[in-house]
């Protein structure tokens, strides 16, 4: 009978030094201690009881969140005249003083200057109420639309992914008990065997329907066409959009594929376009994107270490692509790395390993530097510091030697500032003040001078801001500035002020690319602006038909899109482990285009995050691999 | 009559005979209702009597009261006076004074015979007339009564044997056997709260503390929200004006109890000489024996919950009309063909779902209809009857539901409510949509092409040629044509929307007391009804309009007509809120839910309870009967859903699936599917035919209302639809059986 045993409820009563605090308040001096014990007593009552009313009326006002005007039409029932002046929206800055013994809740009451209230421009008005109608089922199917929530949430994509026997429908989640129709009906305690003879992992089709087809070739289109706009679009698109699910594994392949052909092409603005679409991806809070990772990660370590990303090496900013992507790579080592993957620990082998090779470009070595240096501090005390004397004198022979490419004094000039610019930070903290160009001569060798100037700049630096501490930290939460073009397409969104009224939609729409609701906040867009680029029109104009001829040969097929040339990569099982022998296409091909550091891209083949080896079964038809093969082999 | 009350008004001052209606009865306050009624609209004729038999007897008791209030004050000739105004032979009044003064309960027995006032005479002469006599009084005004009703308490036993008697009494129950137990478990809570409130009344809150601290644990779960008034109520001067505990004292707890179990408990209660416990069960609680099986914990817990106890059995013995009027014939013009097989099977509105099992359209009465004529219905316009053959085309198109072939559902979101939003109605042919909110508006947009436009002012409307075909458009102000119009004129959040039939008028509920009749042709406010004088938190038009009912924080439901200002029927009987009033499709019954977590169904014509409904866990929400008018579901707080059968006054199902409150419910037009909406963000869609038929193969336990509900809401339970952030407060389903749902986005 007794269901579950309740904590006290009987005795709370409000304390007796409020009762004390609030006479004084309104000017009674000394209060009796009964007459405070009787206040209480009294007032703790008609508290709960105008509470319990209030409840009353925040459920009839379809809320969970009591608010002051529940209080106020409670007073009201008892016929007591409502609080006045106590309607903030949200909660009651309730401040805390303590002083004297004493301790005290109050509210606190701000002067208001009248002229500054007179004098300040009005606050925007409110939107009006407006109607929208979306569909929440089709025939009993929920469509992914932006309207809905995510058909899979995160959990659901993951536990699809980990322990592929219990997947539920999208249709049918929570808790899988629910039965009837489907396959998706398992028992979801361990005890239902009976049911259903024997629990096969459902094939997952990764279907498209006709809108995600469409919507998947205009987003892809956007990403790498030519207007900047459209592009800033699509890429909110991608980092907000909450049903993306079905279509990611095409992205993902869109992405590798695209990585591999335009390294080849040297076609740096795409590549920008695509590690911007990572950026995206790994931006979007509803995508599990584990499943996707021995795709990305290679693409994006391509774009890090390739010894030539663009056509004019000596004039294209190539670095800041480096930079970028280095810079992914360590944000998806932080949020993917784990104990069982260890991607954070094979990256920086990757790149370790070809940065102490001695044949390694200076593009390259660069981006190795970069990519190991994004992994913070630590990562740079252990690796890179050690090799800085090694490394200057490298520097130095490129400098001061007499027969020198154009290009090479270009890489070795970026790499010096890279380095520098990493090192003085992390010097700064790990030595003791006193910055003697001769000490640092015996530890760092030829980069010593400017170091030393470095890391006198960082600590004088460091110092201003111990100094200015609130200041940085109201610039922390100042709101990222967001693109411009981004916003023109943003405030468009929003819909009209006026209510209007979509009509119930006759046939499904398609799906926008714009944020879901027009009152949802919309998130900053990226910052990262594409810099210089080389490509003519004429080149761009051509990649992009192969890219969405290759899309939509993608979207129509049923069959899982891991195309063939990552057949390999795909099938890296957890137990193999790195020993995989470079004589795969795929492998072949990043060798021809580093052939510098062979041993390096072996490595990177162990790089390879292998998490999920069972989810993605590759069907793909194997003479596609044949073409990019073919191609990325012309330039050598 | 009128004659008789003026001179008792004259006689003693009443303060208001509001504040003392009979359960369950008609309070006719309004003394000329009866002809309104029969004066209303339409070719139905007169309706029979409305004065209830009940009400005569009522009012002859009120009298002897006031007569032995006066020959106590030794006022002689006016006891003379208006014994021979009213016709009362002095040895009547004799009788029925002894009568009275012996009556049930040890209510007058303590009360002392100094300082009383009428009003307490009175309501002491009610409550031991009638079993249960709640007090309809706001609590600013009872607190006369409170008095009398508290000095039941008054009654003295040692404080600190309370506890021991109550722990005595649990050892016992502990160790009955397993078939008794559940049942006798029932007496702890009533008998818990009893004995608390005694020891309050009586000072010893100390006591009172410790014992609440000791058993409170004890009590079933869902009684935690009472639990925690009452843990708030420590002394004798709370007690007054508590509403509560005044619900608590007037009524009496109901349970129903096995004869063998009951044998039991009175044995060993008088084994032990337990008179204080024994009092209580005596004077508190109603014990509703029957002979049979001991009944299971299950069964137990499926049907208590409620304020006070179960329904008794009798509440719900009456006979329910709940088959469908038959629909006026209309003839239809045949200009096509297409019309013209329309009327062939003809039988519109609601009555489609009964098509398929009478065949073709029978001309003789659904046997548990209700007469035609049993309440007077307006008489259908020529514009209702085109309304009519619209119903019939569509319906015609409608899809067929079903297990494998579930409804599309369309959501509305109201975008930038700020949280306001609070009512949402469709109309019938869901040309309209209508939203109450927070902040005292009412808007209403239309979802069609066709835009809302306001009709002309009169100097233009005296310009238009009257004789034109097209008179009805040219009345409209072209200039005035928008998508949405704003509606102002309360002065607190609309609580409750409803449109009429004939999506002429529109009705808003709120907060200021009031029920506002809207006209949609002028987007003006019509009338103000008031008769609430608290918040109202539902009203609805009848499906065949003209009536309407409201209900509010007051615990009356009130039944209006729109061209009265006051209202013709006030059931009152609900001991809280009434939280949501629904019209039975053929509008002669009104259904009632109330935060006292039951559900009454009332009769239109004579204003009776007919049926009591307990089961739920907290306040209901949502209402809905099934298109064919035999069974009604109501959703709660609690989450979840139940359906009850009418006909035989028994819960039938029972859908669990929601996490918060169910704010809306509703059948699909063939009655297939239900439809719930929840404060979870979710619609959940319910196999309802299956949840029904289960039903009849189960053998009926109609006599003795004992209900095996089968745990099968998983089964039943055909889909869940997940919002991105919107409640769902309404749902609907057109013609064609699409489903529209609403709420306000919360992001």
């Amino acid at each position: 009978m007794a269901e579950e045993r309740r904590q006290k409820q009987c005795s709370v009563v409000l304390p007796t030094e409020s009762m004390k605090a609030m006479a004084e308040s309104v000017g009674v001096g000394q209060l009796q201690e009964e007459s405070c014990t009787a206040l209480s007593e009294e007032v703790s009552y008609r508290i709960k009881e105008i509470t319990q009313d209030a409840l009353k009326f925040m459920h009839h006002g379809k809320r969970r969140k009591l608010t002051t005007s529940d209080i106020d039409n409670a007073l009201k029932l008892k016929n007591v005249e409502p609080l006045y002046g106590f309607q903030s929206q949200e909660f009651i800055p309730f401040r805390f003083a303590s002083g004297g013994g004493r301790e005290l809740h109050f509210y606190e009451e701000k002067e208001v200057d009248l002229s500054d209230i007179i004098n300040t421009p009005l606050p925007r008005v409110p939107l009006d109420v407006s109607l929208k109608a979306h569909w929440l089922s089709i025939e009993g199917i929920q469509p992914s639309i932006p309207e809905n929530p995510p058909p899979a949430p995160k959990e659901q994509q993951k536990a699809e992914s980990t322990e592929p026997l219990k997947v539920v429908k999208p249709g049918q989640e929570e808790d899988g008990t629910i039965q009837g129709k489907g396959q998706g009906a398992p028992a979801a305690d361990g005890k239902g065997k009976e049911k259903g003879p024997i629990r096969l992992k459902p094939r997952s089709t990764h279907e498209l329907s006709v809108e995600q087809q469409l919507y998947y070739k205009e987003i892809t289109e956007a990403c790498v066409g030519s207007c900047e706009a459209k592009r800033a679009e699509a890429l909110q698109s991608i980092a907000t959009d909450p049903g993306l699910y079905q279509m990611l594994p095409r992205f993902s392949t869109f992405i590798s594929e695209g990585v591999r052909v335009n390294v080849v092409q040297n076609n740096l603005a795409l590549l920008i376009y695509l590690m911007r679409m990572v950026k995206a991806l790994m931006d979007n809070p509803t995508l599990y994107l584990e499943k996707y990772l021995h795709e990305l990660i290679p693409a994006v370590v391509t774009c890090i270490v390739s010894k030539q990303l663009c056509l004019r090496p000596d004039v294209d900013n190539h670095w800041a692509l480096r930079d970028f992507a280095a810079r992914l790579m360590a944000q998806s080592c932080k949020t993917f790395s784990t104990t069982t993957n260890n991607i954070q620990s094979r990256i920086t082998k990757t790149f370790t390993k070809s940065w102490l090779d001695e044949k390694t470009q200076w593009t390259t070595r660069y981006g190795c530097i970069a990519g190991l240096a994004e992994l913070g501090p630590d990562v740079i005390k252990t690796l890179i510091l050690p090799r800085l004397a090694v490394e200057g004198a490298r520097i130095k022979a490129v400098m001061e030697g007499q027969v020198i490419s154009n290009i090479d004094k270009i890489g070795a000039d970026h790499v010096q500032s890279l380095l520098l610019k990493h090192c003085a930070s992390v010097i700064a903290k790990i030595r003791p003040p006193p910055d003697s160009v001769e000490q640092y001569r015996i530890d760092y060798g030829y980069l010593a001078p400017m170091l030393c100037s470095h890391v006198m700049k960082a600590r004088t630096q460091a110092a201003m801001q111990a100094q200015q501490v609130n200041r940085t930290t109201l610039t922390i939460t100042q709101p990222r500035p967001t693109l411009s073009v981004s916003q023109s397409g943003l405030s468009a969104s929003t819909g009209p002020r006026t209510p209007s009224i979509i009509k119930v939609p006759s046939s499904l729409t398609l799906m926008s690319p714009r944020p879901g609701t027009p009152s949802q906040p919309s998130p900053p867009a990226t910052k990262y602006i594409v810099v210089g680029t080389s490509a003519g029109a004429a080149s761009t104009q051509q990649v992009i038909t192969i890219n969405s001829s290759q899309s939509a040969s993608t979207v129509t097929s049923t069959v899982p899109s891991a195309t063939s040339t990552l057949q390999p990569l795909v099938k890296v099982e957890p137990g193999s482990g790195p020993t995989l022998s470079g004589s795969r296409p795929m492998q072949k091909y990043i060798v021809v285009s580093l052939p510098s550091s062979n041993s390096s891209m072996e490595n990177k083949s162990s790089v390879i995050p292998t998490p999920i080896s069972t989810t993605l079964e590759p069907m793909g038809k194997t003479d596609r691999s044949e073409s990019p093969g073919a191609s990325t082999q012309s330039p050598h | 009559m009128a004659a008789v009350q003026g001179s008792m008004a004259e006689a003693v001052e009443i303060k208001d005979i509001k504040t003392e209606p009979p359960v369950d009865a008609v309070v006719n306050n309004n003394t000329n209702d009866g002809s309104v009624l029969s004066a209303s609209p339409g070719p139905g004729g007169s309706v029979g009597s409305t004065k209830p038999a009940t009400g005569a007897l009522e009012e002859k008791q009120t009298l002897l009261a006031i007569l032995q209030f006066l020959k106590k004050n030794q006022l002689s000739e006016s006891v003379d006076i208006l014994r021979r105004e009213a016709g009362l032979p002095q040895d009547l009044f004799d009788l029925k004074g002894a009568d009275a003064s012996s009556g049930s309960g040890g209510t007058l027995g303590t009360v002392e015979g100094g300082g009383l006032d009428a009003n307490s005479l009175l309501s002491r002469v009610t409550s031991s007339s009638a079993a249960q006599a709640p007090v309809k009084a706001p609590p600013a005004e009872d607190q006369p009564d409170v008095s009398v009703v508290l000095s039941a308490y008054s009654q003295q036993g040692d404080p600190a044997l309370y506890e021991v008697y109550y722990s005595g009494l649990k050892k016992f129950i502990e160790t009955v056997l397993d078939c008794h137990r559940a049942e006798l478990s029932q007496v702890f809570y009533p008998l818990f709260v009893h004995m608390y409130l005694e020891l309050v009344y009586n000072n010893h809150e100390n006591v009172a503390k410790a014992f609440f601290e000791r058993f409170s644990g004890d009590q079933e779960c869902y009684y935690r929200e009472d639990l925690q008034v009452l843990s708030g109520l420590t002394k004798k001067e709370h007690m007054r004006g508590n509403e509560t505990l005044l619900d608590f004292r007037t009524s009496k707890f109901v349970l129903r109890i096995s004869r063998d179990s009951y044998q039991l408990l009175k044995r060993h209660l008088q084994e032990r000489q337990n008179n204080q416990i024994w009092n209580i069960i005596q004077e508190h609680l109603y014990i509703d024996i029957f002979d049979g099986m001991p009944r299971s914990k299950s069964q137990i817990d499926a049907m208590s919950g409620s304020l006070a106890g179960e329904g008794k059995r009798e509440a719900n013995k009456a006979k329910v009309y709940y088959g469908l009027l038959k629909e006026p014939e209309i003839e239809l013009p045949l200009d096509d063909e297409d019309e013209e097989a329309e009327n062939e099977e003809g039988k519109p509105k609601k009555k489609k779902p009964k098509k398929d099992s009478t065949g073709s359209k029978s001309k003789k009465q659904d046997p548990n209809a209700p007469s035609q004529t049993r309440i007077p219905l307006p008489e259908l316009k020529d514009s209702d009857k085109l309304d009519k053959i619209m119903y019939m085309k569509e319906a015609t198109k409608r899809i067929r539901l079903g297990r494998d072939n579930l409804p599309s559902i369309c959501f509305y979101s109201f975008l930038n409510a700020y949280q306001g939003l609070t009512a949402v109605d469709f109309t019938d042919d869901s040309s309209l949509i209508a939203g109450g909110f927070a902040d005292s508006s009412v808007r209403v947009w239309s979802v069609t092409p066709k835009k809302l436009r306001k009709v002309k002012s009169a100097a233009d409307l005296n310009l238009i040629d009257k004789e034109s075909d097209d008179v009805l458009e040219r009345i409209m102000d072209e200039k005035t044509a928008s998508e949405s119009k704003l509606l102002y004129g309360h002065s607190g959040p609309v609580y409750g929307i409803s449109f009429s039939p004939d999506r002429n008028y529109l009705l808003s509920s709120s907060e200021d007391g009031t029920v506002r009749l809207w006209s949609l042709q002028t987007f003006t406010c019509l009338v103000g009804y008031k008769g609430h004088n608290y918040p109202v938190w539902d009203t609805q038009f009848s499906p065949h309009g003209y009536y309407f009912v409201s209900g509010g924080h007051d615990r009356v439901a009130r039944l209006w007509v729109t061209d009265h200002y006051q209202p013709l029927r006030m059931f009152a009987g609900h001991l809280a809120d009434i939280t949501c009033t629904r019209f039975h499709p053929n509008s002669n019954y009104v259904a009632t839910g109330s935060s006292d977590r039951t559900i009454r169904l009332w009769d239109v014509l004579n204003g009776n309870c007919v049926r009591i409904f307990t089961g739920h866990k907290g306040p209901i929400h949502a209402l809905s009967f099934s298109p064919n008018g035999k069974f009604l579901a109501s959703g709660a707080t609690d989450g979840r859903v139940l359906l009850w059968d009418i006909g035989h006054g028994l819960m039938i199902g029972e859908l669990k699936g929601h996490t918060d409150t169910v704010y809306s419910l509703k059948f699909s037009r063939d009655g297939e599917i239900l439809a719930s909406g929840s404060m979870d963000n979710t619609v959940r869609l319910w196999d309802a035919m299956k949840a029904f038929d289960d039903l009849e193969t189960d053998d009926f336990t109609a006599t003795t209302g004992h209900v095996h509900l089968q745990d099968n809401s998983q089964e039943l339970l055909l889909g869940c639809y997940t919002t991105k952030s919107s409640p769902v407060l309404h749902l609907h389903f057109t013609r064609r059986n699409l489903l529209l749902a609403a709420g306000g986005y919360n992001p």
